[in-house]
């Protein structure tokens, strides 16, 4: 067996069976409502981190856009949806379905808009046209206001649309006040999106074209030399990545009941960027346990003690500088060599007192 | 005369985002990276002038002179530690560390000043307006309202927040070319964006002249700190991410590395703002800035001065 394929296999397979133990715990009532609650969001901040780990660890460019396409994803699959059920009595397991799938698909379809003149370029200019992006996408959704009345769908920009219908009204999306999607994300649907996803994610990275973007990322040039056609694979990568930010972003809009635009500002990127970080760049089972540990930890000790929680952030920062100095610092990088070089020697030292000792 | 007044208004916003454009540019172009953190540098200073003049003991020189020097010696320090290690390492680590940096800086104020925005008191609080337009009867200059007993109201004011923040602008700006054009530190900066290696041979100290661009650009960026917290009187943790970030916007417009260009750019920034914001929508003025710098990364992503550099293998 290839090693990526086992590696493949060990982390899917981890998820499945964390996905089936919790699962199992909660059917036979041994958690409670918060731990439950927790155990979604959590899921929503996996896919969300996974798929970031494809533009940052696969592709090798920073995106500080990201929950911009969780946005875009979150309030198209909220139109869906309360369309479906609202207006055409849909089943909610159908709406719910076709609303992710939409949310996905117009991610999708941003992420390939916006990767076309993002795709060009590379390092901090990428990273701030992302981040530029997102702020955009935020305020566009709180401009946009969707309501429905006997007559129809009424479309309004910056404004509410006028002339409807009051006794008919139902208002879909209301601009900077956000909206409120049925509740229909739980576990169950959580854990089928992720594990969908990290198949997903895996297939990509480990065929040919996951192949052509980690050249592009390694050597820019001399992908470009050997016939890559760079931009195509980038677009392919980044488009992905905004797809499964859609289908986070869906199922995070439905797992409230209220929901803002301004909730997926530039810090809900970076949140997910120290995840993904943090986890280890390039590598998909590190953003879940990163993503698991980091959510969890606060979560739990916030019934223990509310002083720790407020200095996670604070924590987290610095772990970031730390750990980027570790890895990267020239003199860091020395001092880890010799400290290796000096286990090695021990090592050999004890060979030889051993094999000396045998000798006589 | 609205829009007259709107575009001193929008100049004035252009002159800070031009001073905090000029850390952005000038650190790009010596040291090669993108400081995130700067932003953040602006917040401390609106906190650090915050303190000191709300202190009774302190005066308003020496609570700007504090500003100052707490935002210079953090804007070195910060480049000591952080960023000097990974001079020679890959963008992707050196930006990583630049947000984590920024991320530090706002949960320290977040957890020493709390998330509620507080009320800054402007440092011309009291001063009358610098210009009243009234029809009919003419300008008057640095004068509280002559005509209050005759019932008439001007039809432009100009505040003197904005006044100063054009005027302490160009000041800086006038000075800061004339630093890098005449001095041999200023030189020294030159050549190190131009050529690093080449200037090291020369007998240039390198990691001295990184350090003073650290030092003049977060020097600029508490001016700007007092410059915008007096104009728009609030000061929260926050603060700092968005003129931050737009100033970067500005930089890139007016062509990254190019210190004329900043200056060009954030004022053209600026102006775009607040027209916007005035005869768009308030509500897209930031989407609006953004568009620019894509358009501008499109159609010439070097900017408005800056120069076309090819790569080399």
């Amino acid at each position: 067996m290839k090693k990526t394929t086992k590696n493949n296999l060990i982390t899917f397979g981890g998820t499945l069976i964390l996905c089936v133990v919790l699962g199992i715990l909660m059917q036979a009532g041994k958690l409670n409502s918060m731990t439950m609650g927790l155990m979604v969001t959590i899921g929503i901040y996996i896919i969300a981190s996974t798929s970031l780990n494809l533009t940052v660890g696969v592709l090798g460019e920073l995106s500080l856009g990201h929950a911009g396409f969780m946005c875009i994803g979150a309030f198209s699959s909220a139109t869906v949806s309360q369309i479906l059920i609202n207006n055409a009595g849909a089943p909610n397991w159908l709406a719910f379905t076709l609303a992710i799938l939409f949310g996905a698909l117009m991610a999708a379809i941003f992420g390939f808009l916006i990767g076309i003149p993002v795709m060009r370029l590379r390092g901090d200019y990428l990273a701030i046209v992302t981040l530029g992006f997102g702020e955009i996408l935020k305020s566009l959704f709180n401009n946009i206001y969707i309501t429905s009345d006997k007559n129809g769908l009424h479309f309004g920009f910056t404004n509410p649309p006028k002339n409807i219908d009051t006794a008919t009204k139902l208002e879909i999306l209301r601009g900077p006040k956000g909206t409120s999607a049925p509740d229909l994300t739980n576990f169950w649907v959580v854990a089928a999106v992720l594990l969908i996803c990290l198949i997903i994610l895996m297939t990509f990275i480990d065929s040919k074209s996951g192949r052509a973007c980690m050249a592009v990322r390694d050597n820019y040039i001399a992908a470009q030399s050997v016939g890559i056609n760079v931009t195509k694979f980038r677009l392919m990568a980044f488009t992905l990545s905004a797809a499964i930010a859609g289908a986070a972003g869906a199922l995070y809009m439905h797992s409230l009941a209220n929901m803002l635009p301004k909730k997926f500002d530039y810090n809900m990127s970076i949140l997910i960027l120290v995840y993904v970080v943090l986890g280890g760049l390039g590598s998909l089972r590190g953003s879940i346990i990163a993503t698991i540990v980091l959510y969890a930890i606060p979560g739990l000790l916030r019934g223990i003690n509310q002083e720790i929680v407020n200095y996670r952030m604070l924590i987290y920062a610095i772990i970031l500088i730390c750990l980027m100095l570790w890895k990267n610092a020239p003199v860091f990088i020395n001092m880890r060599e010799k400290i290796k070089a000096k286990f090695k020697n021990k090592k050999n030292e004890a060979a030889d007192l051993t094999s000396g000792g045998a000798e006589a | 005369m609205s829009f007259i007044s709107n575009l001193l208004n929008g100049i004035s916003l252009g002159s800070i985002y031009a001073l905090i454009a000029l850390g952005y540019t000038m650190v790009y172009g010596i040291a090669k990276m993108l400081n995130f953190a700067h932003g953040d540098i602006i917040m401390v200073g609106g906190y650090a002038a915050f303190i000191t003049m709300t202190a009774n003991w302190c005066p308003l020189w020496l609570s700007m002179v504090i500003t100052v020097t707490v935002c210079t010696v953090l804007g070195v320090v910060i480049e000591k530690v952080a960023y000097k290690p990974l001079r020679s390492s890959p963008p992707l680590a050196v930006l990583i560390t630049a947000i984590g940096v920024s991320y530090l800086l706002q949960n320290i104020a977040l957890l020493t000043q709390t998330a509620n925005p507080k009320t800054f008191t402007s440092i011309a609080a009291g001063a009358p307006p610098f210009l009243q337009v009234f029809s009919g009867k003419g300008a008057v200059f640095f004068q509280t309202n002559p005509y209050t007993e005759e019932g008439l109201k001007p039809s432009l004011t100009i505040s003197m927040e904005t006044f100063l923040a054009i005027v302490v602008s160009v000041a800086i700006m006038v000075a800061l070319t004339l630093f890098i054009n005449k001095t041999k530190a200023g030189r020294a900066m030159m050549a190190c964006s131009e050529d690093r290696g080449a200037a090291q041979l020369m007998g240039i100290n390198v990691n001295g002249t990184i350090s003073l661009t650290f030092a003049i650009g977060s020097a600029l960026a508490a001016v700007a700190a007092v410059l915008m917290c007096s104009a728009y009187p609030q000061i929260s943790p926050y603060t700092g991410s968005m003129p931050g970030i737009k100033a970067f916007v500005a930089a890139v417009f007016g062509g990254i590395g190019s210190i004329p260009g900043a200056m060009i750019g954030g004022v053209l920034l600026g102006v775009i703002e607040i027209l916007s914001k005035f005869y768009i929508s308030s509500q897209l003025s930031d989407a609006i800035v953004f568009m620019v710098l894509i358009v501008v990364l499109i159609v010439r992503p070097t900017g408005i001065m800056g120069k076309k550099i090819s790569e080399k293998v």
